[in-house]
Order: structure tokens, then sequence, then C-alpha cells
């Protein structure tokens, strides 16, 4: 088990490596370079944002230089100073030590995927479960069909469906930032409460996508386990057919799911530039947008890469968990 | 499968009985703008606006979100009143000598600086002497170079002499030129902390700014005009007016501009008539499209003039401003002393655009014009998230294209926009607006040599009978002589072209019923902020002092 | 024996699964109106109108029009050739590159594997929509661009199944006895293998479709996708967010548009694939 974690942790520093690589790679797509074919497509960028690109990435050394010098700080977690007027460091509009952590964009963002993914998990699965042990029951062609709307359907669209709804008509919920303009002087329970109702449709849109790819493979995946020999058994055991899913045909198939989710922890982070948008959050997402908007070129770079080692410990911790539920890899 | 649905139903019910909001809504036919009450301290007014504030000190600002902000912390000399004449502010009283060259202002006594620092003339001639520093990157400079000397006669008397008759030079007094001179005597004023965390002495001072997102003003206890009603004045930076119309119903925002669609069709239900008070009236702004003189296909007048006649401009104003506005002349608004009612004005003619543009040597060749091998084809550039002048744009785009002329629309951010083209001179053609004054002198945007970085003419016009007229313009105090030179000056405008004058919107702000005190005038309702109150049965926060 | 080739097989079932069908008459109906937009749009889409302005769909207007006059349904026919332009170039790229990539490493395996396979594992890293908006920071907003980035990102699920058909394949009889006979391995590659590999990559190719015009639709949506006046589905539902309280119209239409062309080509694409080998259909797949 340590020799499979060990060998997953040495797999990841080539492909960090790599993700610097193209990161790299990205920074010299801008404009005024002679490799760049792109170049009279964005002529908007101005030699004063040339020269500070020049300076941050060291543009005018030998290719390896530069990419050694580029490494160096990206260790230290230095992306340079944002091209915004207030010209802090990129870390520090990411994760600003000097604020609480709820206003941390990046924390911000976490908070909402990882609430996201627990969401996925404890509604998608139930319902993929019981869609495959309903098969072709009416509730299963039900369940599929909105699943399948739901694959299909944009984010963004059910954004502005639901803050029409819920937000304009029905007065239910607020529908941007993620506190009101009171909660400093909320008791901690009113805190909770405010925070709970500016996250609720945020995180529904999040959610979304993975609840309907999540609970689409569940079934596929429990369908498949239930067909298993063992499951058969299990069944001609006598035991009930309660044991039978839960205990032994559950835990299987939740195997792919594991997978999956880490897998789909890319997604949702891309997703937060989205939502985030349009619900007024102040996460990372929000920061990510309106730095390209603007052309904070480091900035730009800094979530970037940010993102891509999150979405990298994201698959390595469902590796983790697929590790620890699956007792095959275990007893290697 | 039942019992999950069973709970979610409850939970949704749950829901309906925590949705009240916090803050005060009519219910059954009470409305609150029929509520009144004495006045009383407390509460906040929340104001969204789409742009941030750059910088907090007056004249080093140029942008209208830094000037709003920052014109409640500072106050100034004098101010306008409602009828537009010039009265005191910080100034009690004051004299000009019958020549018009000395001004004397008497400072009201006993104002402190929030820092409990007394105001004096001293900050005053210290606030002049910066503004006249060429070191100092402000666009305001002109009107103060024209002071010969400047003194401190005592703690509470400041004497200013002007080299020659100077017609504006009393409304140049407001809050550029008031700088404490405790704290930024000796030091860089660029690289102070006080431009983001000034020190002022008005009727609100900063608490928090935390950028991207608003900034928090508390009210002056001391204020010298007695204490703000209002506790606290809250900025927000919506980028995003459709967002910022959601907040103004929900809560967030309690004071905004709206659109001409908000104001026509989005805020005439029942929710918004009892809830809300909204105003309209002419303002002292006009938008338009500036060309980059510099560039060869704006060189030509005649070209200049053909795109003033292939636009329709009271279409503009039809559909963008949906009629709460009217076509622009030139560079004053109408129904003011200064408006010439008789320039050349461009009616909609796309034939007559199209022979103007063939004697200027445009050729039209599979539907776009060509010249020297070159397409007509140029890009517009305007400020993100302001809908009026993207569809304005368009507009134009689609107009220009009826007679061969390609253009493209860009938009960009408003301090990459201010900071990184206008600033640079790097555009062909720009859509913004101007916020003008009620004193005719525009000596800033139209003399030709205002051009260097961050000075107002960015287009690079340049007209020696223009300069000429602008000088006599403010050389006199004869309001018939000025009106002459201003007349003439919108006589050239009209043939020259260096902008396409557009069109005067109408300002349509928005205010929560509950602040009561509000009195619309031809300067807008702002300039009696510290005066609003909300009535104590109203208030929503109850800030403890 | 003719009716059992395996082309009339698929036929066959693919005429029977009513969603399927369903799937491939929407995308058939889509293309149709996307190439023959100059004579099925009602008006000109830049057409503006002062006497329209934002108004509820009617007779003239069977969709509403906008906030400058113009008619919606016109500008959402034109629309869809951006939508569906992006989609097709977008995804042509990507099953190129996934093609190109997948046969490499699956055929020759060793070093160019591994290396090949890296490279998934680190573009597989970084959020997508994350790399779509950072490289289009960079080089602008412009169809073509937006159809090349697209693009490049969307070829790594291709370049898996290739590879993963490359290495069933590969030690099969008749690759063997092409061998043997003496064929170059490109003759190999491609008049052989990848012939039998092209079910899976057009079912892919399909779904890609859909993502693609999500995606495009997403970036439009954001304004750094397809600049108006250009019009694009997404740019209209932007437009929508703005005037939601007052013109339902604009964020309903776009976003059913866009809700039906990913419906349709999922169905469809899942329909080929199940037509191919229904054994599939109740399986864990990827």
């Amino acid at each position: 088990m340590i020799m499979y974690l060990a060998k997953r942790f040495l797999e990841m520093i080539p492909t960090l490596f790599g993700i610097t690589l193209i990161s790299f790679f990205i920074i010299h797509l801008a404009p005024g370079k002679p490799t760049d074919i792109f170049s009279e497509l964005n002529p908007k960028i101005t030699p004063e944002a040339r020269e500070r690109l020049e300076k941050l990435y060291n543009l005018d050394k030998p290719i390896m230089v530069q990419y050694g010098l580029w490494l160096k700080k990206i260790v230290k977690l230095d992306f340079g100073d944002s091209f915004s007027s207030d010209r802090r460091p990129v870390m520090q509009r990411i994760w600003d030590t000097k604020k609480p952590l709820i206003e941390r964009r990046l924390f911000v963002t976490f908070m909402i995927n990882l609430l996201s993914m627990i969401v996925i998990f404890l509604i998608a699965i139930p319902i993929g479960i019981s869609s495959a042990t309903h098969q072709l029951s009416l509730y299963d062609k039900i369940t599929t069909t909105v699943v399948f709307v739901g694959f299909a359907m944009p984010s963004f669209w059910l954004a502005l469906l639901l803050m029409i709804l819920f937000g304009v008509y029905l007065h239910w919920l607020p529908i941007s930032q993620l506190k009101s303009m009171n909660f400093d002087s909320l008791p901690l329970i009113g805190q909770i409460w405010d925070l709970f109702k500016h996250l609720l449709l945020p995180i529904f849109v999040s959610a979304f996508g993975g609840l309907a790819a999540d609970s689409r493979f569940m079934r596929s995946s429990m369908l498949e386990v239930i067909r298993q020999d063992y499951v058969t058994v299990a069944r001609a055991k006598g035991l009930p057919e309660k044991t039978v899913i839960y205990r032994h045909a559950f835990r299987n198939a939740l195997l792919p799911i594991i997978t999956l989710t880490g897998l789909s922890i890319g997604g949702l982070i891309g997703g937060s530039v989205i939502f985030e948008n349009i619900f007024g959050i102040p996460g990372m997402g929000q920061l990510f947008y309106m730095s390209v908007m603007t052309r904070d070129y480091p900035m730009v770079m800094g979530i970037l890469t940010i993102g891509a080692v999150l979405t990298l410990a994201g698959n390595l911790m469902a590796d983790i968990g697929y590790m620890l539920a699956d007792p095959r890899i275990r007893a290697k | 499968m039942e019992k999950i649905f069973c709970l979610l139903i409850v939970f949704l019910m749950g829901f309906s009985l925590v949705g009240c909001k916090g803050r005060p809504e009519a219910t059954d036919g009470q409305s609150l703008v029929s509520i009144t009450g004495e006045p009383a301290y407390g509460d906040a007014l929340a104001e969204g606006s789409i742009g941030e504030p750059s910088v907090l000190i007056p004249m080093l600002a140029g942008d209208s979100a830094s000037h709003e902000v920052a014109g409640l912390v500072f106050n100034g000399l004098v101010k306008y009143d409602t009828d537009l004449s010039i009265i005191g502010d910080l100034a009690e009283s004051w004299d000009i000598s019958r020549d018009g060259l000395v001004i004397t202002f008497r400072l009201k006594k006993g104002i402190q600086w929030t820092d409990g620092v007394e105001f004096t003339a001293e900050d005053v001639m210290y606030g002049y002497k910066t503004i006249v520093d060429e070191k100092t990157p402000t666009a305001y400079s002109e009107d103060f170079k024209q002071v010969k000397k400047a003194e401190v006669i005592d703690r509470y008397t400041f004497r200013v002499t002007y080299e020659k008759p100077f017609a504006p030079a009393l409304s140049t007094w407001g809050n550029l030129v008031v700088l404490p001179k405790h704290l930024l005597e000796g030091k860089d004023i660029t690289k102070s902390e006080l431009t983001r965390n000034p020190v002022g002495m008005g009727p609100y001072k900063l608490d928090k700014w935390i950028s991207g997102q608003q900034l928090v003003l508390d009210s002056n206890k001391d204020y010298f005009e007695g204490r703000p009603y209002v506790d606290q004045f809250i900025y927000r930076i919506i980028p995003d007016r459709a967002t910022m119309f959601l907040e103004l119903q929900t809560g967030g925002v309690d004071m905004m501009d709206l659109t001409p669609l908000q104001y026509t069709k989005q805020t005439n239900t029942e929710y918004f008539r009892k809830n809300f008070q909204k105003f309209r009236y002419p303002q002292f702004v006009y938008t338009y499209m500036g060309f980059n003189l510099k560039h060869p296909f704006f060189q030509d007048r005649r070209v200049r003039q053909a795109i003033a006649y292939a636009i329709d401009k009271s279409e503009i104003v039809d559909v963008v401003l949906f009629g709460l506005g009217s076509p622009a002349t030139g560079p004053f608004v109408p129904n003011t002393w200064p408006y010439n009612p008789n320039v050349k004005k461009y009616e909609f003619n796309p034939e007559k655009a199209k022979q103007l543009l063939r004697e200027a040597g445009w050729v039209e060749k599979n539907g776009i014009l060509e010249k020297d091998g070159r397409p007509f084809r140029f890009t517009i550039l305007t400020n993100m998230g302001n809908a009026l002048r993207m569809n304005t744009a368009t507009i134009i785009q689609w107009r220009l294209a009826k007679v061969g002329i390609e253009v493209d629309i860009k938009a960009l951010e408003w301090s990459t926009f201010v900071n990184e083209f206008i600033d640079k001179r790097r555009f062909e053609a720009v859509i913004l607006g101007w916020q003008i004054s009620p004193d005719p002198d525009q000596y800033d945007i139209w003399y030709s040599g205002k051009t260097k970085e961050k000075e107002f003419n960015f287009v690079s016009y340049n007209n020696p009978e223009v300069d000429a007229l602008l000088e006599k313009g403010r050389r006199t105090f004869d309001i018939e002589e000025r009106k002459k030179a201003y007349f003439r000056i919108q006589e050239i405008l009209a043939e020259d072209q260096p902008y396409i004058f557009l069109y005067v919107p109408d300002a349509t702000p928005i205010v929560h019923a509950r602040f009561k005190g509000i009195k619309p005038s031809p300067i807008g309702i702002t300039y009696n902020l510290p005066k609003w109150y909300v009535p104590k049965s109203l208030q929503r926060h109850r800030m403890v002092p | 024996m003719g009716q059992y080739t395996p082309r009339n097989l698929f036929w066959n079932r693919f005429k029977e699964n009513g969603l399927a069908l369903a799937g491939g008459i929407v995308v058939l109906v889509l293309f149709v109106v996307a190439v023959l937009a100059p004579f099925v749009s009602p008006y000109n889409p830049d057409d503006i109108d002062r006497k329209h302005i934002l108004e509820p769909p009617e007779r003239l207007h069977p969709l509403g029009t906008d906030d400058l006059g113009r008619d919606v349904l016109s500008r959402m026919i034109w629309g869809s050739r951006i939508s569906l332009s992006v989609g097709f170039v977008a995804v042509g790229i990507a099953t190129i590159i996934g093609m190109v990539l997948g046969a490499l490493s699956g055929y020759y395996g060793g070093w160019s594997d591994r290396f090949i396979m890296r490279f998934i594992d680190i573009m597989l890293s970084i959020p997508t929509f994350f790399l779509i908006l950072a490289v289009i920071a960079f080089i602008g907003p412009s169809i073509w661009n937006i159809m090349i980035v697209i693009g490049l990102t969307q070829w790594m699920g291709v370049a898996r199944l290739v590879r993963a058909e490359f290495l069933t394949l590969k030690e099969r009889e008749f690759v063997l006895a092409a061998k043997a006979v003496g064929a170059s391995d490109l003759r190999i590659i491609f008049r052989h293998i990848m012939i039998n590999s092209m079910a899976p990559v057009l079912v892919s190719a399909v779904l890609n479709v859909a993502g693609a015009v999500l995606v495009e639709s997403a970036l439009s949506f954001l304004g750094i996708g397809v600049q108006p006046p250009t019009p694009s589905w997404g740019n209209i539902l932007n437009l929508g967010k703005d005037n939601i309280e007052i013109a339902w119209w604009l964020s309903v239409f776009p976003g059913l548009a866009i809700l039906i062309t990913v419906l349709g080509y999922n169905l469809l694409g899942e329909g080929i694939r199940d037509s191919i080998d229904p054994r599939l259909r109740d399986s864990v797949r990827r």
C-alpha cells in the first residue's frame, strides 16, 4: 500500500513539470513575439504591458534560462505582481494571509467545490442505486430522462433561471455575493445561516452537471455489479435484499465513482468561473474571469497553475480514496 | 424514496418562513414613499457603481467614480448652489477686486480634518502649490497656473492674484486644492497612503476600502455643517448593471443610476412605486465619439463630417436612451446660457456622407471603401459594462457599414481603457462621455497644447482660432463677450467635428424610499447628501455608535 | 446473407432506437438551417429597428426582438452557423490530433506511448475551462482562436480511445498477416487498423461536438467568446442576463436551442454507440 502511494507520488512529479511547461508555453503566446502567428489578432497589448511581461518572465533571455527562472519562482509560489491597479502580488490576491479565511478567494472556491462534491455524492449515489435496482421502472425512466437533460443543460442557463425564480420572484434567496451587508453584526448562528442562504444556489448549479454524470454512472456501475456472480451467491445464501445491495453490491459499484469524482474535479474548478461570475461570489473563479477580461497576465498564469495543482491534488485524493476502498489494491 | 421526498417538501416549506429580508418593505397598500418622520441619525446608504475609484485625492483623479467618493471626503472653498450660483463651502465669504484679478477668501473657523488638526489657509496654500507643481500628475493644473501669486494672509484668510482676468476663477476653488498639509508636507503625494486612505474634512471619512468590492465611509460626526444623518455611506462596486439592479431590489443597493430601459420598463411595478423614488433631469453630461486626429483616416475633415451624416442621432436617442435625452450638437447642454442652437447640424443623410467620402478620395470596392489599397476599417473603443455605449457603437457600426465603412468594436475594462489607451493615445476612435461644469470654460479639453499624457485633449485637436477663443472666453467677466466666444467655438467645432457629438442623456437615478430629504435640482440630487435621513421607524441598520 | 452485414445490422438497430433517431433528426435539421441561413432567416440579423425594441414574441417576430430591435429568430439562425462551425472545426482538430497521437501511442508502444500518455495526464490535470480562458486571454477572442483552442483541449479522450483500439487490434491476425506480407507501418496503421477503430471515434466525435457547442456558448456568455454584434447563442444569452426581468425570450430561447442541440448530439452519439454494439449499453463506460 505504501508502495502504491509512493509510486503515485513519484508519478506526479513529471506531471507537475509538464504543467509548468505548458504554462510556460502559454506565456509565450502573448502577442508581440515573433513566434506568434496570432499576434495580429490581438494588437491591443500595449508596449507597457509588453515591457512588464518581459521583465516578469525574462522574455529577453534564452529559452532555457527563462524556463529555469520561471520554475524557480513558481516553486516559491511567486507569480509576480498583478497588472491591475493595486499591483499586489498575485499570490496575495488569491490567498491573502492578512484576511479572515472566508475572505480568501482560494478558500471560497475550494469550500464551494468541496461542498458541491459532497452534495453530488449524497444525492447522486442514492439515485443511481435506486435506478439500478428498479431498472426500467417508471422511476428509472424519469430519472434517466432528467439526467440526460441535465447533461445537456448549460449551467449558466440553469443559474439564470434559478436566480430569477428564487431570487427575484420569490425573494427567498439572495442572488449575489457570499454574505449580506450586515454580516458582521450577526451572531454566529446568523452568520452560518446567511452563508447557507448565499451558497445554496451556487452549490446547486455547480453540482448539477456532476449530479447527472455521477448518478448515471452509479446506475451503470450498479447494474454491472448486480450481474456478477457473487451477488447471485449472496442472494442464494438467503441474505435480505437490502444487505445484498448495500453491503455487497454497493461497495464494489462505488469504486469507479470515486475515480470519476476525482476526474471531475478539474471540471468543477473550471465551472467555478461561470457560476462565481453569475452569482457574484468573490472566489478564485471570479478573480480569474476578471483577470482574463483585463488581460492581467501574471494573475491569469498564477491562477491557472494553482488550479492545475489543485486538480492534481484532487486526483491524488481520489486515487487514495480508491485505494482505501478497494481491498485488492491494499493487499498488494 | 418517498421519505426523502417528504423531507424535501418540509425543507422547502421551512424556507418560505425564513424569507424575510431585513430591509423595510411596503406592505398592503402602505407606501414607503408616503411615510415621513423626523430627521434621525442612523442607517446606511449603499450606492452601486460600475467603476471603481482609482485614487481618492481629487486633484489626482480623472474618473467620475474617484471624484464621487472623494467629493464626500473633501470639501472645497466654494460650491454650486441649486440655482447654479456659487456659494461658500469651506469659505465663509470672499471679495473679488474690481478688476477681477484678486480673490480673497475668508475661511470658516474651527473646521477640523478628521484627525483633529484644524483646517487653515495653509492647507489651501499647500494644495495650490501641489497642483501647480510639474511633478504632480494632474489634469487640472491649468486653471491654477493662471494664478500669479497666492498668499496666506492669516490663519483663515487666503488670497490669490491672477495674471490676467480669469472668468472661471472662482468656480475652480472647489475640492481640487485642499490638502492636509500636516500629513503631506515633504512627501511625494502620488506615493502617499492618503491616495487610498484619505484624511479629509468632509461629511464622510473612509473606513475601509475592499479592492474590487466596496468602499465604506463613516459619517464625520464633527462635520462643520452638522453631523450627517446617515451614518454610513457604502460605495459598492458591481461591474454589471443587471446585477446591480437585482441588488437594488433585494436590498444590497439603495441608490443607483438607472438605465433608460430600467427607468421606463422595469420600475413601474407596484413594488417599485411603493418602495423607491425615481428622478429624471437633464445632466451636465454628453456622450460623443472622438476621433484620433493623428490617424491618417481622420485627418480629412470631410471624412469626419461624412461619418456625422451617416449616423442618425435621433435613432440613437430613441433606441439607446428610450427617448430619455436629446441629440447633442456640441459640447454644451441645451437650455444653458452658453449653448448655441444655431450651429451646423448633421441631419441623417447617407447619400451626402457617401458623396463626401468620394470627394475625400475613397472608392467603393465590394461594399467597402478603399483608398491607396487600404480598406476603410477602424476600431471603436469604449468601456466595458456600459450597455448604452456598446449599443451606441453597434448602431454606429451598422450605419457606417451602409456607407462602406467597416467598424470593429472593442470594450475594455475602465482603468485599462483610461490608463493604457486613452492616456497613451492608443486608439482610433472612442465612445466616451464628458461631465462638464456649469462654467463654460473647456480649455482643458480643446486647447491644442493640452495633449500631454493624462491631459484631456487626447484627440489632439488643434485649431488656432479655437485656441484664441478659449483664451478670450476665460479672460473676460462680461457674460455677453463670453457668450460670443463660446458661440463661435461651437460653430467651429460643428464644422470641424473632432468629436461626433452624440447625445445628452437625462439623469435617471433611483433611491430607496426610506431616504428622505432629497431635492432634485439642476445640479443633481446628491449635493445635499449629508442632509438626507431615514426616519427612525424605517431604519434598517442600527449602528452602534 | 446480405441482410446481416454489420452495416445493415447497425442501421436496423439504429432505426429502432427512437431516441437515437430523434437525435439524428435534430442534428440534421440544425445542419440544414445553418447552411441555408441566408434563405431561412426572415430578417437580416444586424438590422436595427427603433420601432420594435425588446418586443415579446409575436407574428412579426416569432421569437421576439432584442434591445436594438433586431429579430431574435434571425440572430439565432445565424448564430447556429457560428455554434455549429465552431463545433465541427474544433472537433475536427481534436479528432485528428487524437487519432494521430492515439495511433502512435498504441501502435509503437514503448517511449512514445509513455510520453503521449504522460502528455494526456498533464493536459487533463489542468482545468479545461481555465486553460481555454487563459489562452484566449493571451491571444484574443476571435472565432478562429476559439475553434483552435477548444480543439486543442478536446483531443485527449479521442487519443485514449484510439490507443485502446490499437492495443487490442495490433495483435490480431490480419495485422500479423499484413506485416508478414511486408506492408509498411504507415500502411498498416491507416489502411488496416484505423479503419476498424473509426466507429468509436465517430461516436466520440459526435459527443464532442455537443461539448464544443457548450464551451463556445459558455465563452460567449462570459463575453470572451464570439464578440457582439456577431450573433451567437451564448452572447444572446448574455443579453438575456442583462434584461432578465423584461425580456424572458432572450434568456429562454437561446438556452433552449443550446439544450436541444446538445441533447440531439448526445442522443445521436449514444444511439450510434448502442447500435454498433448493444452489449455496451448497460456496462460501465467512460
